[in-house]
């Protein structure tokens, strides 16, 4: 029972990142109708960035902030210089770019880095405190619930009740009729591949302290995860992307727990598998979902 | 629905403008294509037997990946993993017969034959789930694969051995070629032969109904649906037919560096296979050449760029690695925005600027 709770809370810890991760990917799948495949090494250069801050002034804060606009500028400048050109008349198009981008932000970091593992450290302790002899959570557990849950409800308000989110949902929804209405459709787009990158950052900054440190690939099997909890909650829906996100790390908690850690990047497979060939619309998908 | 902006189309010309039989025609450029090599194999030193080999391996992948992804419009990620596959098998088949005591010209090709039919097991399964997704759910999909499959290789560490790897125990060139034959001649004897049977089979099997129903499956799937076409079923053939070259690809580049282990077999394996086709042109065997070309080509061009500069050990080893792969991210998103047709698009536009100077009258 004892182990139970622990790798409930485990797991619940990890989803909670797998959960912004995934809502970054929902962000701009919802924005420009493009999944992300370079959203993991896009993350990982902003922690890298984060790195060199941190062990240049010493300060862990300075250095998550930094991340955080670096992730913000990153994922600006890719929709600018780089997304805003392709052609997305073929959905296959969008995505070949991404992977370049992988290749090229995974070198340029293996380059100036190196493809030793960096440490990356945690703000807080990773011991867990115990409740009535029952290990339950660890202070930087806490941490990480407080920060996406702050994240999560920030992205909701915005989106439902500022004036900016209003006009991101109509140019994402009815581009021709938003720019007749006056709403700077690009810029919004922009905004929310900067905004999905910022949340990548966040991400990627709350789970490489439990992992095994920074690398230039350190994100490929979170981003595999984040993906799957994306798809398990419908690409279309945010709440749906929270909820897969929790979802998939419980389940990745449970299998590497009771199972064996190998085992963990097959579970995601046949999870990824099972959701797409069962219910492809995800578990949240509205009526007459787009076709898989 | 507007119809879809073709990548690059080579049935969008009229086909029947070259007569005669395509078996034929194409055993003649196969023939031509072997004929070549040998003499090749014979004036060039013996790295660049191997090199040429290599690239006759990579050629195997990245003709059956441009079948799929250009043909027939299904992207994969997941051919790193599929190569994987092959690599194992005939590394698990070679140590079987090595262990027995068995030789034989006949045991490679047997190996090679258990790589492509393992190699179609998995591919069809991968290709029954991949025949109901679309765009960026398939690419997640393969993508899964993809990290997932090198990963069992340390999860069964019993079979596989782990990162270690397997050792492909393979047998010396017949001693009726004499007995100083070079290695690397018979590597690239073995891979050429290989690869070109497989390139005639690709390129009969384009220019067959099989090969009309893979592209009007990619350019409509209602409209091909209207015209009688089992959509699913077309899709499927599609990815194991891809999934066979790709396993032979893999099987091949495992014996000539006789060993396997998942470090060859990385997601970047199967975004480099990716990038090759897109360069090279999209749904182009001639693409797939010059990608698999690229493949050997670039990293050993860098490498002899960071050799010409004085650096530091530490660097040139970071630049080394990665060099090339920040080239080919680069010129991926170049190519992608600039000249969706790749290096044969460009080429073919090249030549049909040529002709046009000198109109051709057909009676």
């Amino acid at each position: 029972m004892d182990r139970f709770v622990f790798l409930t809370v485990d797991g619940l810890s990890r989803g909670a990142v797998y959960a912004a991760f995934a809502l970054a990917l929902v962000l701009i799948w919802r924005a420009a109708r493009v999944v992300n495949f370079a959203q993991g090494a896009m993350a990982v250069a902003a922690a890298y960035v984060a790195y060199t801050v941190s062990t240049a002034t010493g300060s862990y804060w300075l250095g998550f902030v930094v991340a955080i606009v670096a992730g913000l500028l990153l994922g600006a400048l890719v929709d600018r210089v780089v997304m805003r050109h392709v052609d997305h008349a073929s959905p296959l198009n969008p995505v070949i770019v991404a992977l370049g981008l992988v290749l090229l932000i995974q070198a340029v970091l293996g380059m100036v880095y190196g493809s030793e593992f960096r440490p990356a450290e945690a703000p807080f302790s990773r011991s867990a405190l115990t409740v009535g002899g029952v290990a339950v959570l660890s202070p930087y557990d806490l941490f990480v619930f407080a920060t996406i849950g702050v994240v999560v409800s920030g992205l909701a308000w915005m989106f439902a009740r500022t004036p900016v989110g209003l006009r991101m949902r109509a140019a994402a929804f009815a581009p021709e009729v938003s720019r007749l209405l006056g709403v700077n459709v690009g810029g919004m787009l922009t905004l929310g591949w900067a905004l999905a990158s910022g949340v990548g950052a966040l991400a990627a900054m709350l789970v490489l302290p439990t992992e095994l440190g920074l690398h230039p690939h350190a994100m490929d099997l979170v981003f595999v995860s984040a993906f799957t909890a994306a798809v398990v909650g419908g690409l279309d829906s945010p709440p749906g992307a929270v909820v897969g996100g929790l979802v998939v790390g419980l389940l990745l908690s449970y299998v590497s727990g009771y199972a064996g850690s190998d085992l963990t990047p097959l579970a995601v497979l046949v999870l990824l598998l099972a959701v797409l060939l069962v219910r492809p619309g995800g578990l949240f998908a509205p009526v007459a979902a787009r076709r898989v | 629905m507007p119809p879809k902006q073709q990548l690059d189309d080579p049935g969008g010309r009229p086909v029947d403008r070259r007569r005669g039989s395509t078996l034929l025609r194409h055993l003649a450029v196969v023939l031509a294509a072997g004929l070549l090599l040998v003499a090749v194999s014979y004036a060039v030193e013996p790295f660049r037997n191997f090199q040429l080999a290599t690239v006759a391996a990579y050629l195997c992948a990245t003709a059956g990946l441009t079948v799929l992804t250009g043909l027939n419009g299904q992207l994969s990620l997941g051919h790193g993993a599929l190569m994987a596959t092959g690599a194992y098998t005939v590394a698990l088949c070679q140590t079987a017969f090595a262990d027995r005591g068995m030789t034989g010209g006949w045991l490679l090709p047997l190996s090679l034959g258990a790589a492509i039919v393992s190699t179609v097991a998995v591919g069809a399964v991968v290709g029954v789930a991949a025949a109901r997704l679309r765009g960026p759910y398939l690419a997640g999909v393969t993508l899964a694969v993809a990290v997932v499959v090198p990963a069992l290789a340390v999860t069964f560490d019993g079979v596989f051995n782990g990162e270690q790897g397997l050792s492909v125990p393979v047998e010396p060139p017949p001693l009726s070629l004499g007995a100083y034959f070079p290695y690397e001649r018979w590597q690239l004897w073995v891979t050429g032969a290989a690869t070109l049977l497989a390139l005639l089979l690709l390129a009969n099997l384009i220019r067959s109904r099989y090969g009309r129903t893979f592209r009007a499956v990619r350019d409509d799937e209602v409209a091909a649906r209207l015209a009688g076409i089992h959509v699913a079923r077309t899709q499927v053939l599609a990815f194991v037919v891809s999934a066979a070259t790709a396993g032979l690809g893999g099987a091949l580049l495992a014996v000539l560096a006789q060993s396997v282990s998942p470090g060859a077999f990385s997601l970047t394996l199967s975004l480099f296979l990716l990038m090759a086709v897109v360069i090279g042109g999209l749904g182009r065997l001639t693409g797939a050449l010059w990608g698999a070309v690229l493949l050997v080509a670039l990293p050993d061009l860098t490498h002899s760029v960071t050799e010409m500069l004085t650096l530091s050990p530490a660097v040139a080893q970071r630049l080394e690695g990665n060099l090339p792969l920040a080239i080919f991210g680069l010129t991926l998103i170049v190519v992608m925005i600039a000249a969706p047709g790749g290096v044969q698009g460009l080429l073919s536009r090249l030549g049909r600027a040529l002709l046009a100077r000198r109109p051709i009258r057909r009676s």
